[in-house]
Protein backbone atom coordinates (compact mmCIF):
# COMPACT_ATOMS: atom_id res chain seq x y z
CA UNK A 1 0.00 0.00 0.00
CA UNK A 2 1.03 3.35 -1.06
CA UNK A 3 2.58 5.99 2.15
CA UNK A 4 -0.51 8.91 2.10
CA UNK A 5 2.04 11.49 1.95
CA UNK A 6 -0.30 13.83 3.67
CA UNK A 7 -0.77 12.06 7.01
CA UNK A 8 3.27 11.67 6.75
CA UNK A 9 3.38 15.59 6.64
CA UNK A 10 1.13 16.45 8.92
CA UNK A 11 2.65 13.92 11.37
CA UNK A 12 6.42 15.56 10.60
CA UNK A 13 5.18 18.97 10.18
CA UNK A 14 6.90 20.08 13.22
CA UNK A 15 10.25 17.78 12.09
CA UNK A 16 10.08 18.98 8.66
CA UNK A 17 10.92 22.76 10.26
CA UNK A 18 13.38 21.62 12.24
CA UNK A 19 15.65 20.58 9.84
CA UNK A 20 15.12 23.19 6.98
CA UNK A 21 15.57 25.95 9.63
CA UNK A 22 18.78 23.49 10.70
CA UNK A 23 19.47 23.55 6.74
CA UNK A 24 18.93 27.76 6.58
CA UNK A 25 21.25 28.14 9.61
CA UNK A 26 23.86 25.81 8.57
CA UNK A 27 24.07 27.53 4.67
CA UNK A 28 27.08 30.08 4.35
CA UNK A 29 25.09 32.74 2.59
CA UNK A 30 22.99 33.31 5.81
CA UNK A 31 22.37 37.09 6.57
CA UNK A 32 21.76 37.19 10.22
CA UNK A 33 22.81 41.08 9.74
CA UNK A 34 19.92 41.62 7.64
CA UNK A 35 17.20 39.10 9.60
CA UNK A 36 17.17 37.82 13.45
CA UNK A 37 16.34 33.75 13.63
CA UNK A 38 13.30 34.91 15.15
CA UNK A 39 11.84 35.78 12.10
CA UNK A 40 13.53 33.67 9.86
CA UNK A 41 11.93 31.21 12.26
CA UNK A 42 8.12 32.89 12.41
CA UNK A 43 8.31 33.14 8.28
CA UNK A 44 10.03 29.55 8.14
CA UNK A 45 6.72 28.18 10.42
CA UNK A 46 4.12 30.14 8.95
CA UNK A 47 5.47 28.71 5.41
CA UNK A 48 5.46 24.67 6.48
CA UNK A 49 1.95 25.14 8.45
CA UNK A 50 0.59 26.31 4.86
CA UNK A 51 2.24 24.14 2.61
CA UNK A 52 1.47 21.38 4.84
CA UNK A 53 -2.46 22.06 4.92
CA UNK A 54 -2.70 22.28 1.35
CA UNK A 55 -0.53 18.82 0.29
CA UNK A 56 -2.59 16.12 -0.66
CA UNK A 57 -2.28 13.51 -2.76
CA UNK A 58 -4.30 15.77 -5.58
CA UNK A 59 -2.91 18.68 -5.42
CA UNK A 60 0.37 17.57 -4.96
CA UNK A 61 -0.05 16.61 -9.20
CA UNK A 62 -1.49 19.55 -10.29
CA UNK A 63 0.64 22.51 -8.58
CA UNK A 64 -1.89 25.07 -10.44
CA UNK A 65 -4.81 23.96 -7.76
CA UNK A 66 -6.01 27.03 -5.94
CA UNK A 67 -4.91 25.00 -3.07
CA UNK A 68 -1.77 26.73 -3.19
CA UNK A 69 -3.31 30.43 -3.19
CA UNK A 70 -2.30 30.72 0.79
CA UNK A 71 1.12 29.14 0.26
CA UNK A 72 1.76 31.86 -2.78
CA UNK A 73 0.71 34.26 -1.12
CA UNK A 74 3.20 33.71 1.98
CA UNK A 75 5.69 33.42 -0.10
CA UNK A 76 5.40 36.01 -2.55
CA UNK A 77 4.78 38.48 0.56
CA UNK A 78 8.47 36.87 2.02
CA UNK A 79 10.00 37.39 -0.81
CA UNK A 80 9.25 41.03 -1.93
CA UNK A 81 9.84 41.91 1.91
CA UNK A 82 13.28 39.77 1.43
CA UNK A 83 14.22 42.08 -2.27
CA UNK A 84 13.50 45.09 0.31
CA UNK A 85 15.68 44.26 2.51
CA UNK A 86 18.37 43.75 0.29
CA UNK A 87 18.74 39.74 0.38
CA UNK A 88 20.25 38.78 -3.04
CA UNK A 89 18.57 36.45 -5.33
CA UNK A 90 20.68 33.59 -4.27
CA UNK A 91 20.17 33.69 -0.59
CA UNK A 92 16.39 34.19 -1.65
CA UNK A 93 17.00 30.92 -3.28
CA UNK A 94 18.71 28.94 -0.72
CA UNK A 95 15.26 29.96 1.23
CA UNK A 96 12.87 27.81 -0.91
CA UNK A 97 15.63 25.16 -1.63
CA UNK A 98 16.32 24.29 1.67
CA UNK A 99 12.93 23.82 2.25
CA UNK A 100 12.80 21.04 -0.84
CA UNK A 101 16.14 19.56 0.84
CA UNK A 102 14.09 19.09 4.30
CA UNK A 103 11.03 17.67 2.67
CA UNK A 104 12.79 15.15 1.03
CA UNK A 105 14.83 14.20 3.80
CA UNK A 106 11.79 13.35 5.80
CA UNK A 107 10.38 11.72 2.96
CA UNK A 108 13.33 9.31 2.70
CA UNK A 109 12.97 8.10 6.21
CA UNK A 110 9.46 7.54 5.75
CA UNK A 111 9.15 5.99 2.38
CA UNK A 112 11.52 2.67 2.35
CA UNK A 113 10.05 1.41 -0.92
CA UNK A 114 12.48 3.01 -3.38
CA UNK A 115 10.51 2.95 -6.68
CA UNK A 116 7.89 4.94 -4.54
CA UNK A 117 10.10 7.24 -3.06
CA UNK A 118 11.18 8.37 -6.39
CA UNK A 119 7.85 9.07 -7.52
CA UNK A 120 6.78 11.16 -4.56
CA UNK A 121 9.57 13.00 -4.37
CA UNK A 122 9.66 13.62 -8.43
CA UNK A 123 6.29 14.88 -7.71
CA UNK A 124 7.64 17.32 -4.92
CA UNK A 125 10.67 18.46 -6.95
CA UNK A 126 7.83 19.76 -9.52
CA UNK A 127 5.86 21.45 -7.06
CA UNK A 128 8.52 22.77 -4.98
CA UNK A 129 10.48 24.09 -8.50
CA UNK A 130 6.80 25.72 -9.27
CA UNK A 131 7.48 27.62 -5.85
CA UNK A 132 11.14 28.91 -6.55
CA UNK A 133 9.90 30.58 -9.52
CA UNK A 134 7.39 32.43 -8.12
CA UNK A 135 10.02 33.14 -5.52
CA UNK A 136 12.24 34.48 -8.41
CA UNK A 137 9.22 36.32 -9.85
CA UNK A 138 8.37 38.41 -6.70
CA UNK A 139 11.84 38.81 -6.04
CA UNK A 140 12.34 40.47 -8.63
CA UNK A 141 8.98 42.38 -9.18
CA UNK A 142 10.41 43.93 -5.80
CA UNK A 143 13.05 44.64 -7.05
CA UNK A 144 11.73 46.54 -9.99
CA UNK A 145 9.64 48.45 -7.21
CA UNK A 146 12.75 49.84 -5.38
CA UNK A 147 14.13 50.82 -9.09
CA UNK A 148 10.67 52.67 -9.80
CA UNK A 149 10.53 54.40 -6.64
CA UNK A 150 14.10 55.44 -6.62
CA UNK A 151 13.40 56.82 -10.63
CA UNK A 152 10.82 59.06 -8.76
CA UNK A 153 13.07 60.36 -6.09
CA UNK A 154 15.83 61.24 -8.59
CA UNK A 155 13.37 63.24 -10.93
CA UNK A 156 12.04 65.02 -7.71
CA UNK A 157 15.22 65.78 -6.18
CA UNK A 158 16.81 66.66 -9.38
CA UNK A 159 14.36 69.67 -10.60
CA UNK A 160 14.69 72.37 -7.35
CA UNK A 161 13.49 75.59 -7.79
CA UNK A 162 15.78 78.13 -5.61
CA UNK A 163 14.73 81.08 -4.41
CA UNK A 164 17.95 83.55 -4.67
CA UNK A 165 16.36 86.97 -4.52
CA UNK A 166 13.08 88.60 -3.30
CA UNK A 167 11.72 88.00 -7.22
CA UNK A 168 14.91 85.81 -9.06
CA UNK A 169 14.79 82.67 -9.07
CA UNK A 170 17.27 79.94 -9.63
CA UNK A 171 16.68 76.55 -11.54
CA UNK A 172 19.91 74.45 -12.06
CA UNK A 173 19.28 71.48 -14.27
CA UNK A 174 21.46 68.69 -14.06
CA UNK A 175 21.27 65.15 -16.21
CA UNK A 176 19.80 64.71 -19.56
CA UNK A 177 16.54 66.87 -20.19
CA UNK A 178 14.07 64.92 -22.28
CA UNK A 179 9.93 65.34 -22.56
CA UNK A 180 8.75 64.28 -19.45
CA UNK A 181 12.25 65.91 -17.60
CA UNK A 182 10.91 69.31 -19.13
CA UNK A 183 7.43 68.65 -18.40
CA UNK A 184 9.12 68.74 -14.42
CA UNK A 185 10.85 71.56 -15.23
CA UNK A 186 8.17 73.72 -16.34
CA UNK A 187 5.88 72.99 -14.16
CA UNK A 188 7.96 73.49 -10.64
CA UNK A 189 8.96 76.65 -12.81
CA UNK A 190 5.67 78.08 -13.37
CA UNK A 191 4.46 77.43 -10.22
CA UNK A 192 6.64 78.67 -8.73
CA UNK A 193 6.93 81.85 -10.29
CA UNK A 194 3.18 82.33 -9.40
CA UNK A 195 3.52 81.51 -5.75
CA UNK A 196 6.88 83.72 -5.36
CA UNK A 197 5.78 86.65 -7.58
CA UNK A 198 8.85 86.59 -9.18
CA UNK A 199 9.88 88.61 -12.49
CA UNK A 200 12.82 87.19 -13.43
CA UNK A 201 14.00 83.01 -14.00
CA UNK A 202 17.41 81.85 -14.30
CA UNK A 203 17.70 78.20 -16.03
CA UNK A 204 21.33 77.06 -15.56
CA UNK A 205 22.56 74.11 -17.69
CA UNK A 206 25.90 73.85 -16.88
CA UNK A 207 24.54 70.43 -15.89
CA UNK A 208 23.27 69.35 -18.81
CA UNK A 209 26.31 67.39 -20.92
CA UNK A 210 24.58 67.64 -24.74
CA UNK A 211 22.55 70.42 -26.03
CA UNK A 212 21.25 68.99 -29.33
CA UNK A 213 18.26 70.25 -31.68
CA UNK A 214 15.55 68.63 -29.07
CA UNK A 215 17.00 70.14 -25.74
CA UNK A 216 16.87 73.75 -27.37
CA UNK A 217 13.59 73.12 -28.78
CA UNK A 218 12.58 72.28 -25.11
CA UNK A 219 14.56 75.24 -23.75
CA UNK A 220 13.10 77.66 -25.95
CA UNK A 221 9.65 75.59 -24.85
CA UNK A 222 10.17 76.67 -21.16
CA UNK A 223 11.25 80.18 -21.92
CA UNK A 224 8.20 81.07 -23.60
CA UNK A 225 6.50 79.56 -21.77
CA UNK A 226 8.29 81.53 -18.61
CA UNK A 227 7.37 85.09 -20.63
CA UNK A 228 3.59 84.20 -21.08
CA UNK A 229 3.72 84.81 -16.99
CA UNK A 230 5.14 87.71 -17.09
CA UNK A 231 8.81 86.83 -16.20
CA UNK A 232 11.79 86.91 -18.23
CA UNK A 233 13.79 83.88 -18.30
CA UNK A 234 17.97 83.95 -18.46
CA UNK A 235 19.73 81.02 -19.75
CA UNK A 236 23.10 80.72 -18.36
CA UNK A 237 25.64 78.17 -18.03
CA UNK A 238 26.47 77.71 -21.93
CA UNK A 239 30.16 76.49 -22.00
CA UNK A 240 32.24 77.41 -24.88
CA UNK A 241 32.09 73.56 -26.68
CA UNK A 242 28.19 73.84 -26.35
CA UNK A 243 28.12 77.72 -27.74
CA UNK A 244 30.16 76.49 -30.96
CA UNK A 245 27.84 73.19 -31.21
CA UNK A 246 24.55 75.56 -30.93
CA UNK A 247 25.91 77.47 -33.89
CA UNK A 248 26.85 74.44 -36.42
CA UNK A 249 23.56 73.38 -35.45
CA UNK A 250 22.31 76.32 -36.36
CA UNK A 251 19.62 76.84 -33.39
CA UNK A 252 18.42 80.60 -33.21
CA UNK A 253 18.66 81.39 -29.25
CA UNK A 254 19.37 85.17 -30.31
CA UNK A 255 16.01 85.90 -28.63
CA UNK A 256 16.73 84.73 -25.23
CA UNK A 257 19.41 86.56 -22.67
CA UNK A 258 21.93 83.86 -22.25
CA UNK A 259 24.83 84.25 -20.16
CA UNK A 260 28.12 81.96 -19.51
CA UNK A 261 27.59 81.91 -15.67
CA UNK A 262 25.49 81.69 -13.26
CA UNK A 263 27.09 85.01 -11.53
CA UNK A 264 26.55 87.04 -14.69
CA UNK A 265 23.00 85.92 -15.03
CA UNK A 266 23.00 86.99 -11.48
CA UNK A 267 24.13 90.47 -11.68
CA UNK A 268 21.55 90.50 -15.24
CA UNK A 269 18.72 89.82 -13.01
CA UNK A 270 19.66 92.01 -10.34
CA UNK A 271 19.91 95.18 -12.88
CA UNK A 272 16.88 94.54 -14.30
CA UNK A 273 15.06 94.84 -11.23
CA UNK A 274 17.33 97.82 -10.38
CA UNK A 275 19.04 96.53 -7.28
CA UNK A 276 22.46 97.07 -6.70
CA UNK A 277 25.39 95.48 -4.72
CA UNK A 278 27.89 97.43 -2.95
CA UNK A 279 30.81 97.11 -1.35
CA UNK A 280 30.38 98.68 2.62
CA UNK A 281 33.33 101.00 2.99
CA UNK A 282 34.11 100.95 6.81
CA UNK A 283 35.63 104.36 7.92
CA UNK A 284 38.31 103.65 10.31
CA UNK A 285 38.70 106.31 12.98
CA UNK B 1 46.55 61.29 -52.53
CA UNK B 2 43.84 59.65 -51.27
CA UNK B 3 44.91 57.10 -48.52
CA UNK B 4 42.55 54.55 -47.66
CA UNK B 5 40.34 54.40 -44.92
CA UNK B 6 41.44 51.61 -42.21
CA UNK B 7 38.44 50.78 -39.54
CA UNK B 8 40.28 49.81 -36.27
CA UNK B 9 37.72 48.98 -33.46
CA UNK B 10 34.37 48.31 -33.85
CA UNK B 11 31.38 48.71 -31.51
CA UNK B 12 28.07 47.46 -32.46
CA UNK B 13 24.72 48.73 -30.45
CA UNK B 14 21.00 48.38 -30.66
CA UNK B 15 19.08 51.51 -29.88
CA UNK B 16 15.34 50.81 -29.86
CA UNK B 17 14.05 52.85 -27.10
CA UNK B 18 14.61 56.60 -25.69
CA UNK B 19 16.30 55.26 -22.41
CA UNK B 20 19.00 54.00 -24.48
CA UNK B 21 20.14 57.60 -26.08
CA UNK B 22 22.17 58.24 -23.25
CA UNK B 23 24.06 55.39 -22.80
CA UNK B 24 24.74 55.69 -26.44
CA UNK B 25 26.00 58.77 -26.11
CA UNK B 26 28.44 57.90 -23.31
CA UNK B 27 29.75 54.97 -25.46
CA UNK B 28 30.38 57.35 -28.38
CA UNK B 29 32.15 60.13 -25.89
CA UNK B 30 34.27 56.93 -24.46
CA UNK B 31 35.74 56.20 -27.80
CA UNK B 32 36.04 59.91 -28.71
CA UNK B 33 37.79 60.55 -25.62
CA UNK B 34 40.16 57.24 -25.52
CA UNK B 35 41.43 58.64 -29.20
CA UNK B 36 42.44 62.16 -27.57
CA UNK B 37 39.70 64.24 -29.31
CA UNK B 38 39.35 67.80 -28.14
CA UNK B 39 36.51 68.98 -25.79
CA UNK B 40 35.25 71.17 -28.73
CA UNK B 41 35.01 68.37 -31.37
CA UNK B 42 34.20 65.60 -28.94
CA UNK B 43 30.65 68.07 -27.93
CA UNK B 44 30.08 68.20 -31.89
CA UNK B 45 30.53 64.54 -32.72
CA UNK B 46 28.49 63.65 -29.54
CA UNK B 47 25.75 66.23 -30.54
CA UNK B 48 25.81 65.20 -33.77
CA UNK B 49 25.21 61.50 -32.83
CA UNK B 50 22.41 62.01 -30.62
CA UNK B 51 20.18 63.98 -33.63
CA UNK B 52 20.79 61.48 -35.37
CA UNK B 53 20.10 59.08 -33.36
CA UNK B 54 17.16 60.89 -32.03
CA UNK B 55 16.04 60.61 -35.58
CA UNK B 56 16.29 57.14 -35.81
CA UNK B 57 14.25 56.43 -32.92
CA UNK B 58 11.67 58.84 -33.91
CA UNK B 59 11.38 58.17 -37.57
CA UNK B 60 12.75 55.07 -38.19
CA UNK B 61 11.32 53.04 -35.03
CA UNK B 62 14.65 52.41 -33.78
CA UNK B 63 17.95 50.37 -35.54
CA UNK B 64 21.52 49.58 -34.96
CA UNK B 65 24.75 51.97 -34.96
CA UNK B 66 27.96 50.60 -35.52
CA UNK B 67 30.86 52.91 -33.38
CA UNK B 68 34.11 52.78 -35.47
CA UNK B 69 37.84 54.26 -34.87
CA UNK B 70 38.78 54.86 -38.03
CA UNK B 71 42.29 56.00 -39.38
CA UNK B 72 43.14 57.93 -42.50
CA UNK B 73 47.06 58.74 -42.63
CA UNK B 74 48.00 60.41 -39.60
CA UNK B 75 44.10 61.56 -39.12
CA UNK B 76 42.30 59.47 -36.77
CA UNK B 77 38.54 59.83 -36.29
CA UNK B 78 35.16 58.40 -35.13
CA UNK B 79 32.47 56.85 -37.79
CA UNK B 80 29.07 56.59 -36.74
CA UNK B 81 26.78 54.26 -39.27
CA UNK B 82 23.51 54.75 -38.12
CA UNK B 83 20.82 51.68 -39.74
CA UNK B 84 17.21 51.78 -39.53
CA UNK B 85 14.46 49.83 -41.09
CA UNK B 86 11.48 52.24 -41.49
CA UNK B 87 9.58 54.30 -43.97
CA UNK B 88 12.94 56.00 -45.59
CA UNK B 89 12.95 59.48 -46.45
CA UNK B 90 11.24 60.84 -49.85
CA UNK B 91 12.81 63.90 -50.52
CA UNK B 92 16.54 64.00 -49.12
CA UNK B 93 17.59 67.34 -50.38
CA UNK B 94 14.35 68.44 -48.73
CA UNK B 95 15.21 66.64 -45.63
CA UNK B 96 18.88 68.52 -45.64
CA UNK B 97 16.79 71.65 -45.86
CA UNK B 98 17.27 74.01 -42.29
CA UNK B 99 13.46 73.80 -40.96
CA UNK B 100 11.73 71.22 -42.72
CA UNK B 101 10.62 69.06 -40.77
CA UNK B 102 7.56 66.40 -41.10
CA UNK B 103 7.15 66.07 -37.43
CA UNK B 104 7.40 69.20 -35.00
CA UNK B 105 10.46 69.53 -34.08
CA UNK B 106 13.17 72.61 -35.10
CA UNK B 107 14.19 70.88 -38.57
CA UNK B 108 17.95 70.89 -37.73
CA UNK B 109 18.61 67.80 -36.97
CA UNK B 110 20.02 66.76 -40.45
CA UNK B 111 21.27 70.19 -42.25
CA UNK B 112 22.77 70.78 -38.43
CA UNK B 113 24.68 67.50 -37.94
CA UNK B 114 25.95 67.45 -41.56
CA UNK B 115 27.67 71.48 -40.47
CA UNK B 116 28.83 69.46 -36.98
CA UNK B 117 30.97 66.39 -38.88
CA UNK B 118 33.59 66.45 -41.27
CA UNK B 119 31.97 63.58 -43.54
CA UNK B 120 28.42 63.17 -43.87
CA UNK B 121 26.63 60.40 -46.16
CA UNK B 122 23.08 59.45 -46.72
CA UNK B 123 21.33 56.85 -48.30
CA UNK B 124 17.66 56.06 -48.09
CA UNK B 125 15.44 53.82 -49.83
CA UNK B 126 11.48 54.16 -49.25
CA UNK B 127 9.68 51.47 -47.38
CA UNK B 128 13.51 49.80 -46.61
CA UNK B 129 15.05 52.12 -44.65
CA UNK B 130 17.86 54.62 -43.83
CA UNK B 131 21.36 54.78 -43.47
CA UNK B 132 23.54 57.70 -42.65
CA UNK B 133 27.26 57.98 -41.72
CA UNK B 134 29.35 60.19 -40.17
CA UNK B 135 32.85 60.87 -39.86
CA UNK B 136 34.70 63.42 -37.11
CA UNK B 137 38.07 63.44 -37.13
CA UNK B 138 40.06 64.56 -33.77
CA UNK B 139 41.93 67.41 -35.88
CA UNK B 140 38.50 67.96 -37.76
Amino acid sequence: MATDITKVFKKKQSAILERWIKNQLANEGLRDDLMSNEDLRADSEELVAALVSSLNEKTLLDYESSEFDHVIEILSGISISRARQGFSPRETGAFILSLREALIEVLQEEIKDTKELMDTSLKLYRLLDHLSVITFETFIKGREEVILRQTDEITEISTPVIRVWDGILALPIIGTLDSARTQVVMESLLTEIVESGSSVAILDISGVPTVDSLVAQHLLKTVSATRLMGAECIISGIRPEIAQTIVHLGIDLSSIVTKASMASALQYAFRTLKLEVRKTVVKSI
Amino acid sequence: MITALISLNKDNMSVIREQDVVPFRNRVKEHAVKIKMGLVNQTKLITAASELVRNMLRYGGGGEVLIEVVSRGRDNGIRLTFNDKGPGIADISLAMKDGFTTGKSLGLGLPGTKRLVNEFDIKSELGKGTKVTIVKWVNG
